[in-house]
């Protein structure tokens, strides 16, 4: 691969079903080794992304290079070189664990003793060894995946896609993904990954561009998203209602935007530039201003915070809304 | 330990395109066939139909057909046969939709291997079954008192016809599957067109006993061309043209539906 290109590149690729436009226009960039997250909510068009890049999908229009191969012209020769592992853990049920991944080999072309050593090296470092001559059937959720993300590894591949590697797991699995997933790129694999966690975009990728309705609306690494919501968000609880007036007009001084007042939680808040001292000089004004304060917290913006401010609407329509970041500086 | 992206000693191996087609169709279908025996419910009922077809025929309405001359069922079992493989058809359609819905076909289609081996890999698996249950029914047959008198040719002749037929319905079930892609479908769909040829066939009964319309459908179509050859292997009659017929009709419909279910393949974009 050249260095000067990166790993992989779309621009304007459109695509649509009928009448339900899946991409509209969308633009990509991924440098040589390192992990693009791909954020959105479901029907936001990542999975066609990847399926486009992986060459399972031909775009209506635009085009794209991934390893600076043609993804339409040279697709025969650009899948040597990408693995992927899609939202179903595509692993034959009725195989064991190692038949699907000396399958797999075989079919890359690896001699069988090749592909039966490296399937051996990647049960092992999938801790999958002691299941390894049991049917996939019998495998848990987690195992699936692994074995699943294995099995797109069992070849030198600089490319990887990753479709929401981590839906429907537990959190323990979720974070084994995620160590596994971490260790690939230190080996220096590109990895474009998909997922509409918000904190695994935050915590796996270099960069994030957040997808809605089939474009990318905004592309930075974690922190520079977060800086575009504005600063840190003060967010008060009062010990009782009555004090609630009093805490508003006391934030106000501090407040870089309006502030939100919620009656039935008691609760204030406001975007505040935050800085050091901060909190300190907010206490004494309420202690000053007779305000008892049950709970006081400065919280750094979410990439929920950032979906919204982005696009208007929450990240995740179905109200799953378990994930978040925030650290309680109070 | 070393790293898993560390893997700059596996070469892969360079051949030519047609190797790499024989070779994967191989492994896939290396894949296909250890599965039976680890779904022993798919051979056991795919197994017990035919041979309800043959206890049903045989004994309950076989007293009342006449074939010329000629036991009933030793004029059965051709046609029995003939039956089974081509049901076998709808098996394959079933393996090769569950596939693209599993999201293995997605797999097998980022990969580097060739693109016909998916269908090939299937087809051929089921080849060997279809020869497996073909056996099956050859011993029900014979406890149910059929008694064929083919010499080695006539064996020879019969069988692989048989595995003709069973091949080329695999690519009309397979071009089904990628037609209509979800198992439901396939299916209800991968049974509809096969009863009017089974049963609009010498299968059962002789076809001049038919109304003329349906005479000329059921003497010219396939699976009755291939049952003539086929009883009269068995039986040590003479064959006529019915052997070449039958030969015609399977190597057309290999001719149409292996490239129509190959192009299919590979614009099928499983969601």
């Amino acid at each position: 691969m050249r260095n000067d290109r990166p790993a992989i590149l779309a621009e304007g690729l459109q695509k649509s079903y009928g009448k339900t436009r899946a991409l509209d226009g969308l633009d990509l960039r991924v440098e040589e080794g390192t992990i693009l997250g791909l954020l959105g909510p479901n029907g936001a068009g990542k999975t066609t992304a990847v399926r486009i890049l992986s060459t399972l999908l031909a775009p209506d229009a635009g085009r794209a290079e991934v390893a600076g191969l043609d993804v339409e012209r040279q697709a025969g020769e650009l899948r040597s070189k990408i693995g992927l592992t899609g939202q179903y853990a595509a692993v034959d049920e009725y195989l064991t664990g190692r038949e699907n991944l000396e399958m797999v080999g075989r079919l890359y072309h690896l001699p069988k003793k090749l592909a039966r050593r490296r399937a051996d090296e990647l049960l092992e470092r999938f801790d999958l060894v002691g299941a390894a001559s049991r049917l996939v059937k019998t495998y848990s959720g987690g195992m699936r995946r692994r074995l699943d993300l294995a099995a797109s590894l069992v070849f030198s591949l600089p490319i990887l896609f990753l479709d929401e590697p981590t839906t429907g797991l537990d959190p323990r699995s979720r974070i084994a993904m995620w160590d596994i997933i971490g260790e690939l790129v230190s080996g220096g694999t590109t990895l474009l990954l998909t997922t509409q966690y918000l904190d695994e975009a935050d915590r796996l990728a270099d960069r994030i561009a957040v997808v809605d309705a089939g474009r990318v609306i905004a592309e930075g690494t974690s922190g520079e998203l977060k800086a575009r919501v504005g600063g840190e968000r003060l967010e008060i609880t009062v010990a009782d209602g009555d004090g609630l007036e009093k805490a508003a007009s006391v934030l106000e001084g501090y407040a870089h935007g309006d502030v939100r007042v919620d009656a039935e939680r008691r609760y204030v808040g406001t975007t505040v530039a935050g800085g050091p001292g901060l909190l300190a000089t907010v206490v004494r004004d309420f202690d000053a201003a007779g305000v008892q304060v049950d709970e006081l917290g400065l919280h750094r913006p979410t990439l929920d915070d950032v979906f919204l401010t982005l696009t208007g609407h929450a990240a995740e329509p179905e109200g799953d809304g378990e994930i978040s970041d925030e650290k309680d500086i109070a | 330990m070393r790293s898993v992206t560390d893997t700059g000693d596996l070469q892969p191996r360079r051949r030519g395109k047609l190797y790499w087609a024989l070779a994967d169709g191989w492994v896939l279908a290396r894949r296909n066939l250890v599965q039976i025996p680890r779904i022993p419910e798919l051979v056991v009922f795919a197994t017990i139909q035919p041979v309800m077809f043959v206890l049903l025929f045989r004994y309950v309405f076989g007293g009342a057909i006449d074939v010329g001359g000629e036991s009933y069922v030793n004029y059965l079992m051709a046609g029995i046969f003939v039956q089974t493989v081509a049901f076998g058809a709808v098996s394959t359609g079933i393996g090769l939709s569950e596939d693209l819905q599993k999201g293995l076909v997605d797999r097998f289609r980022s990969l580097p291997m060739a693109r016909s081996a998916v269908l090939t890999g299937r087809t051929i698996a089921d080849l060997v079954r279809n020869l497996f249950v073909i056996l099956v029914m050859l011993v029900v047959g014979i406890l149910v008192g059929f008694r064929p008198e083919a010499g080695l040719a006539g064996w020879g002749g019969a069988i692989g016809l048989l595995l003709l037929l069973s091949f080329s319905f695999s690519w009309i079930g397979a071009t089904i599957a990628l037609l209509l892609r979800s198992t439901e479908a396939v299916q209800s769909a991968g049974f509809i067109w096969l009863f009017p040829l089974t049963f609009a066939s010498s299968a059962f009964v002789m076809t001049n006993n038919m109304p003329g319309w349906l005479q000329a459908f059921a003497d010219h179509q396939p699976m009755t061309q291939v049952m003539d050859a086929v009883r009269g292997f068995l039986l040590a009659q003479p064959v006529g043209s019915h052997g070449w017929q039958a030969l015609a009709w399977c190597l057309g419909i290999l001719a149409l539906f292996i490239p129509l279910s190959v192009s299919l393949y590979r614009r099928v974009a499983a969601r």
